[in-house]
């Protein structure tokens, strides 16, 4: 269709001689949701590297039409700047005209106001993850692909997630969600795809 | 240019931070250099000047992606960073600056050290102005390789080492040239050859391999 954000068709990913999963086939409109569940081991951040580019899969083709959003297991903070100045270099290499004020904003709705000029090193496990959160309300991409997003937080952080979530996808955004923990509001239209059975 | 801009201006915040990273090799190229004016006579002082920023570029070069691709900045700058060219340009650039740089300006120091005289140390510093970039440029495909192994080191220096063997030449063979009054425009010349072509294919090269690294 023509207002697919992401389309996958028939991708097949192998790890040695263990076949990940063969013919696998997703799109994506605005306002939905794809929950990605499985054991671990079952590929579901193979498939997530592959939806945002980072790994070609062995067979089958991705389009994405729009500009996504990774956050993975790794946090793509670096421990030896702030978080404002770890959100104004993603928004630079990402060409978003996001400035200082609505960083501000995003760091504040996160919970992270206070630890704004902390260098991130100093910040814990959650703090850290919530100003992956932050990478969600700054950024205008509108395909969001998230790797257990509900890693090390809390419940009002996960609370948090569903919020967002919920918010995107109103505001005519999609995205691809791995889990293997219940995501906290699981509203209509929202696919689940189990691998690894 | 705001990609280069953006990515320069971040990793030198990074490094003023972590400022024992970038002092180590520099440090290095003095310890070196003292052990050898010690060591060794006044009649090989380029040459072993040389050697020794080159030994003190492959120290600096086999680690500038280690901590990006640990925290996962190095995937989020593949997945955003269109074109990366200009990107991996900001971030060599920024490194060069707080590796290569320094090791030019200390050159003279070292020079008058390991000869007693100032003859020819205009050209030494040049030349490690044109080569140390090349240098680093070339390191950065070594080090965009190995950065998915998770253990550079060793195995960089080995890889880059005898991609290092034009740029030594050229670059040592015009100081040596100076230090004994001789014509220096040919070599010069081909260092900045060197620098040239280093400068039009390295980012890509590099670009590739750190795509390819985030593959697993």
């Amino acid at each position: 269709m023509e207002d697919d954000l992401l389309v996958a068709e028939n991708i097949r990913c192998a790890v040695g001689d263990r076949v990940l999963f063969d013919e696998l086939s997703l799109s994506l409109q605005p306002g939905e949701l794809v929950e990605i569940r499985g054991p671990n081991g079952s590929g579901k951040s193979t498939l997530l590297r592959c939806l945002v580019g980072l790994h070609e899969p062995d067979a089958g083709e991705i389009h994405r039409t729009v500009d996504s959003l990774y956050v993975g297991h790794r946090s793509g903070i670096c421990g030896r700047l702030t978080p404002i100045e770890n959100l104004r270099w993603l928004a630079g290499i990402a060409g978003s005209n996001a400035d200082d004020v609505s960083i501000r904003a995003a760091l504040g709705h996160v919970g992270l106001g206070d630890a704004r000029h902390d260098v991130c090193d100093s910040l814990s496990a959650g703090q850290q993850r919530r100003l992956t959160l932050a990478r969600l309300l700054v950024s205008p991409a509108p395909l969001w692909i998230l790797d257990e997003p509900l890693t090390a937080l809390d419940d009002d952080g996960r609370d948090l997630v569903g919020d967002l979530l919920t918010r995107h996808r109103t505001t005519g955004g999609a995205a691809v969600c791995a889990t293997h923990q219940a995501l906290p509001t699981v509203p209509a239209g929202t696919h689940a795809l189990t691998l690894g059975s | 240019m705001r990609l280069f801009f953006t990515q320069f201006r971040r990793d030198l915040l990074v490094a003023v931070r972590s400022r024992s990273d970038a002092a180590n090799p520099l440090a290095f190229f003095v310890l070196a250099t003292v052990l050898l004016g010690l060591g060794a006579g006044a009649e090989l002082a380029p040459g072993v000047i040389w050697v020794l920023a080159l030994f003190a570029n492959v120290l600096a070069v086999e680690g500038v992606f280690r901590r990006d691709d640990d925290d996962g900045t190095l995937e989020q700058l593949l997945i955003h960073a269109q074109p990366l060219f200009p990107a991996v340009m900001g971030k060599l650039a920024a490194h060069w600056a707080l590796s290569g740089l320094p090791v030019a300006v200390l050159s003279p120091v070292a020079a008058i050290m390991l000869t007693g005289s100032t003859t020819g140390v205009g050209v030494l510093v040049l030349t490690l102005c044109i080569g140390t970039p090349a240098l680093t440029l070339l390191g950065a495909i070594g080090s965009a390789l190995t950065v998915a192994t998770g253990r550079g080191g060793l195995l960089v220096a080995v890889l880059v080492l005898p991609f290092y063997v034009p740029v030594l030449i050229f670059g040592a063979s015009a100081s040596t040239a100076a230090m004994l009054g001789d014509p220096v425009a040919f070599q010069l010349l081909a260092l900045a050859a060197l620098l040239a072509a280093s400068l039009t294919a390295a980012p890509f090269a590099v670009g590739k391999a750190l795509a390819i690294s985030q593959e697993y």
